[in-house]
């Protein structure tokens, strides 16, 4: 079709987690620029098929940005060259006919390959599972004015609380650190005072299955920041260090 | 292990230690500088020598420089360990990355950075503090210490080398400095921009200030 792309992919196939992976390189003629990049890799996928080939595994699920599945290394970058969005919605118009692109999983000791693209992320899992929740009694929702948060307070916890734990920031970063991601997940509980009985206890134990997990220390570059879907502040990083440091030296946690 | 070891050695406490040590580091950078920047009055190294006396002779400080090896051997090795625990952390890298497109290349250099600064303050103080200590110890008497700037810099290639050690410190100092803060938590709209000017202003001040001194006595400025 008119203004349609040809584009050379170079895509990491691996069969499973003990096996040696490598790159493959693939031809697709004709790219609508309104694709957007899974839909390019669906096409990719389609003519793998009817050529009796094994096609490319990756994880998506709600291709509208929000459920954090998707996660593709592409041209050096988690999610690719655009600002504040997932793979699903890269369209192909952020690339030019004739372009190479090279598609890489997550690259981290804490997310092992399980298949090709598709990481094992479950670290994340169990760091939310470590301390990332309030334990409430369930019943009756309370009266709307009888737990007041301010709205800067609300504003900050919401702006964390964007994090969909696609682990983009893990990718970025030089060190393969979760920092972001955890910090998020302890400031949008620190910051509301449903979050307060279990705030110590949250940070300490959440800082330290991050660290069993084996993601590295944060150098303070920024690399999760800038390359983060949901835009989520550094700030969280520097709120995660005061949490744990002053829960580690306050807390009755011996 | 205690709560104190523990989170020491956590990811989070390593950082703690590397900002605290850094920033001890950075006080001592202002007093060096400052006392170093003596010579400029260039009365023959009277003023230097006058304040090199009282730093090498001066029990509290003297007592404060035993802190201050620490704080460097500190900073040192949590670096070191910090830089091998991180790497440990992508045993497998990418075929393909674009940093630069997401962060400046000297925060991401920090280790190499550190390690050129290492090499340097090993050449450092084999010229000036190892000598002078030693000789102290032994004869209860400090060396000449700006005779002994006067003649070691009329070698360019030790001025070069040390113009090469400020220019690794002002990359190391204008990450370092800022990142401390945020280490520490420190992240608050009242007081970002002045750490970030002071930041960047010390990061440029003092490594000048330094390499400064080489290039003056080199070229006779200083006398």
């Amino acid at each position: 079709m008119e203004g349609n792309m040809s584009l050379s992919l170079k895509v990491w196939r691996q069969s499973n987690k003990e096996t040696a992976g490598g790159f493959e390189n693939y031809k697709l003629d004709s790219v609508s620029p309104d694709m957007s990049f899974l839909e390019m890799f669906d096409v990719l996928n389609e003519q793998l098929i009817e050529e009796g080939k094994e096609p490319v595994a990756f994880d998506h699920d709600c291709r509208e940005g929000i459920c954090g599945s998707c996660s593709m290394y592409i041209n050096g970058r988690p999610h690719g060259p655009l600002r504040g969005v997932t793979v699903c919605q890269l369209h192909m118009r952020s690339f030019n006919d004739g372009d190479t692109i090279v598609v890489e999983p997550w690259r981290a000791q804490a997310f092992p390959v399980i298949k090709d693209l598709v990481v094992d992320r479950d670290a994340f899992d169990r760091v939310i599972s470590a301390g990332g929740f309030v334990s409430v009694n369930t019943g009756n929702a309370q009266d709307a004015n009888s737990l007041p948060v301010p709205k800067e307070a609300a504003d900050d916890a919401f702006s964390a609380a964007a994090c969909i734990g696609c682990g983009a920031c893990v990718a970025a970063c030089k060190n393969a650190s979760a920092m972001l991601f955890v910090s998020a997940k302890i400031s949008q509980l620190a910051l509301l005072p449903q979050g307060q009985a279990e705030r110590s206890i949250r940070a300490e134990k959440m800082v330290a299955q991050m660290d069993a997990e084996g993601f590295g220390a944060c150098t303070n570059t920024g690399a999760c920041s800038a390359e983060c879907p949901k835009e989520i502040s550094m700030e969280n990083i520097a709120r995660m260090n005061r949490e744990y440091i002053g829960a580690k030296f306050s807390s009755s946690a011996v | 292990m205690s709560w104190f070891s523990q989170t020491l050695t956590s990811s989070i406490g390593k950082k703690l230690l590397m900002a605290l040590t850094g920033l001890f580091l950075i006080s001592f950078l202002v007093i060096h500088a400052t006392i170093n920047a003596m010579i400029f009055y260039n009365d023959g190294g009277e003023t230097f020598t006058h304040w090199g006396h009282f730093m090498g002779t001066n029990p509290i400080i003297r007592t404060l420089e035993i802190v201050l090896v620490a704080g460097f051997l500190i900073h040192i090795a949590d670096g070191l360990i910090l830089w091998k625990n991180n790497r440990e952390a992508r045993p497998i890298g990418y075929a393909v990355n674009n940093r630069s497109a997401n962060s400046t290349w000297y925060s991401r250099s920090m280790g190499l950075l550190g390690t050129l600064l290492l090499i340097f303050l090993v050449i450092h103080t084999a010229h000036f503090w190892i000598p002078n200590r030693s000789n102290q110890f032994a004869t209860g008497e400090e060396l000449n210490l700006y005779q002994m700037m006067l003649d070691i810099f009329q070698n360019i290639w030790v001025v070069l080398i040390y113009v090469g050690g400020c220019i690794s410190l002002f990359w190391h100092l204008l990450h370092g400095f800022k990142s401390a803060f945020q280490s520490l938590g420190w992240n608050h709209v009242k007081y970002n921009g002045i750490i970030s000017f002071v930041g960047t202003a010390f990061s440029i001040v003092i490594p000048l200030l330094f390499a400064l001194m080489p290039i003056s006595m080199y070229l006779g400025w200083v006398k």
